[in-house]
């Protein structure tokens, strides 16, 4: 017997994925990425920075989707995501 | 999270390219719109696939006027209000290059206001962006001619009594060829703004209302930045067909957001060559007569004759 496609639940789509990398000393603490992330990835971190500010941190990981949100309304260019290599 | 920062030594910023990173930490203030401003910027260029060799920026004075400082383009950072003049110059004097004005409402209308006016009119080819943060922000939160009815602000102790200017209503009405308003929430939708600008002929006008935290929200009670954003994102709606003219910014009312005008017009320098084309048409054998002249021997025929030779 054969299928027109595989079962359902046999093979997970591929998701893209996003790997972020903050730039801590650039942070300026305005929280932009933090509020407009839209699935929540980052946080307000407890840490200060060079200059006395809350960068934020990653808290989900892999949740990111590469969607590039963060990158673009950082007003300090502090933030940037990249694409996970599998 | 060591694990990010090990990583983070390895990849650099995707912008690094355009941005001159030496320059970073920007001196705008936590909470400020122009570094999303100046991303979409960036990110505008990059889609719009124009030479990098062939672009120049050109700023006026304040917060904004910085910008060109911070880009790694040709970049001129002139006397305050006269952005557009130099701008003019620079692209009737190498027609291939993309200019691109970036500067503030402070600088582009009030000190330079008829020079953006009388650039609009002419149709001069290049791109305005004006960053409209309500108030004169680096001086000190003094009355702009962009600050709304009935806001404070440093020399408005009891509320400003002046009208002020709509901006995209004053490119729209003085000629322009392309008017947009965005904010910088909108980010994807000003990038691609910015892209449509660079590509396009003609006097090209967009407006980015911009959060000022330190001087505009102190003043108003509008909270830090973020909560400017937030109030941009509840307050504005997308309309490409409204009346420019129409719809000011005031202090509560919508922010009406959109491409007001896109039109093909003819700019300045085709009008130039136009004109001058039409004017030399008149002489039917203009060929000749500059060939002719080359030939008539003027020194030898001309005879020389003094009241000493007689």
């Amino acid at each position: 017997m054969r299928f027109w496609e595989k079962p359902f639940g046999k093979e997970k789509p591929k998701t893209i994925c996003g790997e972020i990398h903050i730039i801590n000393d650039r942070c300026k603490g305005c929280s932009f990425c933090i509020e407009y992330c839209p699935r929540d990835v980052l946080e307000l971190s407890k840490d200060f920075n060079k200059k006395g500010y809350h960068p934020p941190i990653v808290a989900k990981p892999d949740m990111c989707t590469f969607c590039g949100l963060c990158e673009m309304i950082c007003p300090d260019f502090a933030i940037f995501v990249t694409e996970k290599e599998e | 999270m060591a694990n990010n920062t090990a990583q983070l030594q390895e990849k650099t910023h995707p912008m690094e390219d355009l941005l001159r990173m030496d320059r970073m930490p920007h001196i705008w203030c936590s909470g400020c719109g122009l570094g999303s401003a100046v991303t979409a910027f960036v990110e505008g260029l990059k889609k719009a696939g124009v030479s990098y060799d062939k672009t120049a920026i050109v700023s006026g004075i304040g917060c904004t006027g910085r910008v060109a400082g911070y880009v790694r383009l040709d970049s001129y950072h002139t006397t305050h209000g006269r952005a557009i003049p130099f701008a003019t110059g620079l692209k009737l004097a190498n027609r291939d290059l993309t200019v691109f004005v970036f500067s503030g409402d402070g600088d582009l209308f009030a000190i330079g206001g008829n020079h953006l006016i009388h650039a609009a009119r002419r149709n001069v080819d290049i791109n305005v962006i004006c960053v409209n943060n309500f108030i004169y922000g680096m001086t000190g939160g003094q009355n702009a001619p962009t600050t709304p009815l009935g806001a404070y602000s440093s020399t408005a102790p009891f509320g400003n009594y002046e009208m002020p200017f709509n901006l995209v209503g004053i490119a729209a009405a003085s000629g322009a060829s392309y008017v947009a308003r965005w904010t910088t929430m909108h980010a994807r939708r000003l990038t691609d703004s910015i892209a449509t600008a660079a590509n396009k002929k003609g006097f090209c006008f967009i407006e980015i209302v911009s959060p000022c935290a330190t001087v505009f929200a102190r003043k108003n009670g509008g909270g830090t930045g973020l909560d400017l954003l937030k109030e941009f994102q509840t307050r504005s709606i997308i309309d490409h067909e409204a009346d420019p003219t129409q719809i000011p910014l005031t202090m509560d009312n919508e922010i009406v957001c959109g491409e007001f005008v896109n039109e093909d017009s003819p700019t300045f320098w085709e009008n130039v060559q136009a004109g001058i084309k039409s004017q030399l048409e008149k002489f039917s054998n203009w060929e000749e007569m500059q060939s002719n002249s080359r030939k008539i021997p003027h020194k030898t025929i001309r005879k020389y004759t003094s009241s000493r030779d007689s």
